[in-house]
């Protein structure tokens, strides 16, 4: 196992030098200019010799492999270069803003597996009858809707009309420090509506999984012996039925980026999705290059983590990969 | 409740599942029968209705500003007045035709590079595959977000950005695909009829696979709606006056913390319908195309 994480992690180096590389690739290719956006209106006034000074210090005048390689070793040191929005270092950035998100992320990843646990087994219980049929609905309809707009309507519903939680940020207006009370407070509709949006795929699995093991021959054996109705939901068919589940978690890691960039917009909750979508809208490239990164090192741990739980949850496939 | 029936003896079994099965057919022709009927609305609301009701026509008026849904504006109007209804279907029409534009030029995209794959095979085929895994492991909206915010503004950073991450599944199956019929003995036959490289990839590969990337391009445009409307609503989707749903939801955010729901539920419910009604056709057709993964889920 040790071993395997090993191999893996040595497998994520080429796959993460290989994104940066693009990134920046992307960078050159676009029409953006980084000198013009750092001069503003300034720039239309300044003089060629000033631009060309500016796009010196900026080091933009470089090739493409000169300014990756820059990235790179600044990076290995820490140096992740400086965010012109957020006027801060990148790393520091990140490092004030990432737990925030682990934490909201966190949240509703465990409500969205207890909840699609709950409700897969309710709907595979009696498969084709009428929970069922309306559990699959909804959770059709819920993959299709997007979070932002399931966002909106929650802050309408809990924040508007009913006023028992707060519509967005991580304290109270007007709060100086912020309590661990209210940022509870705060967290409960960001992490409810992200569960949500998680919710269909794991209700829609789990209802796959133990619904098939309920048509297995473990399970008639189990009611052949005369075994209690839950038992056997609860011991046999959950237990069979949850392991492909259990073993897909960690593929659901882009999922959850993609769910966090929408939520954390919604609710401006200070987490890192929130400052990607703020640092795409000010093309703040060392802040956005710096993210992309770290999502895919989170996608490759996702999927690493997956193929471990697959390991630990199946002997007969081992550690091979 | 405990399920008395005895499952245990294989005939009761077979009763028990043609029953179930009857019932779950009959519920999906249901399905598949609504579907076709919403898409067939839908195509022809996006296409009609422009042509009878100009947008022009649709002129701020702030007297009727953030109306309640009535009989006169079924879904009420948004903050300047204007029917929210027509441009629900307006931005429907927009967000539709770039849904479609993008996944088509993302299943384009795949099949290109899963047939190339499939068909060289080797160490192409492993360079290719390599590159696949490696674009599935950057999150598709962060990656679209990057490509738009270093290429906006515009419709075609959109399409590109939202083409540019969509097209590794459709890659991931023609491959798949090719590479199971190149087992197939009319591909053997081909081959020892002296057929060159090219015409047994174009002839006799190519049109094998055609089902299977169609089904992959349609199941995409949902896909397509869904992220071209969260980039738009992100603020770095299509420039404000192409009013697609996910800009009309973000552009409702301030009459909804004044309380109006109107403005933000109706545009959502227009990306939803289409999205459900496009898979419910496209889940025919796949259990048409492979009837033995009928079971298989549909996400």
């Amino acid at each position: 196992m040790a071993r395997m994480t090993a191999r893996r992690a040595l497998l994520a180096v080429p796959v993460l030098l290989a994104v940066t590389l693009g990134v920046f690739a992307i960078a050159a290719a676009s029409p953006f200019d980084p000198v013009r956006a750092y001069a503003g209106d300034a720039g239309l006034t300044a003089s060629q010799q000033n631009l060309d000074q500016i796009r010196h210090n900026l080091g933009v005048d470089q090739p493409l492999l000169a300014r990756w390689w820059d990235w790179l070793t600044g990076a290995l040191t820490g140096n992740l270069g400086d965010s012109a929005t957020l006027r801060a270092p990148v790393s520091q950035v990140i490092g004030e803003r990432i737990g925030w998100s682990v934490l909201l992320c966190a949240l509703a990843f465990v409500l969205a597996v207890a909840f699609g646990t709950l409700l897969g087994v309710l709907a595979a219980r009696r498969r084709g009858g009428l929970l069922d049929r309306a559990v699959t609905s909804v959770a059709y309809a819920l993959e299709a809707a997007p979070p932002f707009w399931l966002g909106l309507l929650a802050v309408w519903l809990f924040a508007l009309k009913l006023g028992v939680l707060p519509a967005g940020g991580l304290t109270d207006t007007g709060s100086e420090v912020a309590t661990a009370g209210q940022i509870a407070r705060h967290a409960v509709l960001p992490a409810l509506v992200l569960a949500v949006s998680q919710l269909p795929w794991f209700v829609l699995y789990v209802r796959q999984g133990v619904g098939d093991a309920l048509e297995e021959d473990p399970v008639r054996g189990a009611r052949a012996r005369g075994l209690r109705e839950r038992t056997v939901l609860l011991r046999h068919a959950l237990r069979s039925g949850l392991l492909p589940v259990l073993t897909l978690i960690g593929s659901r890691v882009p999922e959850l980026i993609t769910g966090a960039l929408l939520v954390e917009t919604v609710f401006s909750w200070p987490g890192i999705a929130a400052a990607t979508v703020d640092a795409a809208t000010a093309v703040d490239f060392p802040l956005l290059a710096a993210l992309t990164v770290l999502a895919t090192a989170a996608v490759l741990a996702g999927n690493l983590l997956s193929d471990l739980l697959y390991g630990l949850a199946d002997p007969r496939v081992g550690f091979d990969g | 409740m405990a399920d008395p029936t005895p499952t245990a003896a294989a005939p009761v079994t077979w009763h028990r599942r043609s029953t179930h099965t009857a019932a779950r057919h009959r519920t999906r022709s249901l399905r598949v029968r609504t579907s076709a009927v919403l898409v067939a609305a839908i195509v022809l609301a996006v296409l009609v209705v422009p042509l009878l009701v100009p947008l022009d026509r649709q002129a701020v008026d702030l007297t009727l500003k953030l109306q309640a849904p009535s009989w006169a504006h079924p879904f009420g109007t948004d903050e300047v007045g204007r029917d929210l209804l027509l441009r629900c279907v307006y931005g429907l029409r927009v967000s539709l035709l770039v849904g479609v534009v993008a996944a088509l030029a993302a299943a384009v995209i795949g099949t290109a590079v899963g047939a190339l794959a499939g068909a060289l095979g080797g160490w192409a085929d492993r360079a290719v595959m390599r590159a696949v895994d490696l674009c599935s492991s950057v999150p598709h909206l962060l990656l679209g977000i990057f490509i738009v915010a270093m290429f906006r503004p515009g419709v075609w950073p959109v399409i590109i950005s939202v083409a540019l991450t969509h097209w590794l599944s459709t890659a991931r199956i023609v491959r798949a695909e090719i590479l199971s019929l190149r087992s197939r003995p009319y591909i053997d036959a081909a081959v020892s009829g002296g057929a060159s490289r090219g015409r047994v990839a174009l002839r006799h590969l190519l049109p094998g696979v055609l089902p299977q990337a169609g089904l992959a391009a349609v199941l995409m445009v949902p896909h397509a709606i869904w992220h071209e409307s969260a980039l738009s609503f992100l603020g770095l989707g299509l420039p404000a006056h192409e009013a697609s749903l996910g800009i009309m939801v973000n552009s409702a955010r301030s009459s909804l913390l004044a309380g109006d729901w109107w403005p933000t539920l109706f545009p959502g419910l227009f990306i939803i319908v289409p999205t459900l009604a496009i898979a419910g056709l496209a889940g025919a057709w796949r259990e048409r195309l492979n009837p033995r993964r009928r079971s298989e889920l549909m996400l």
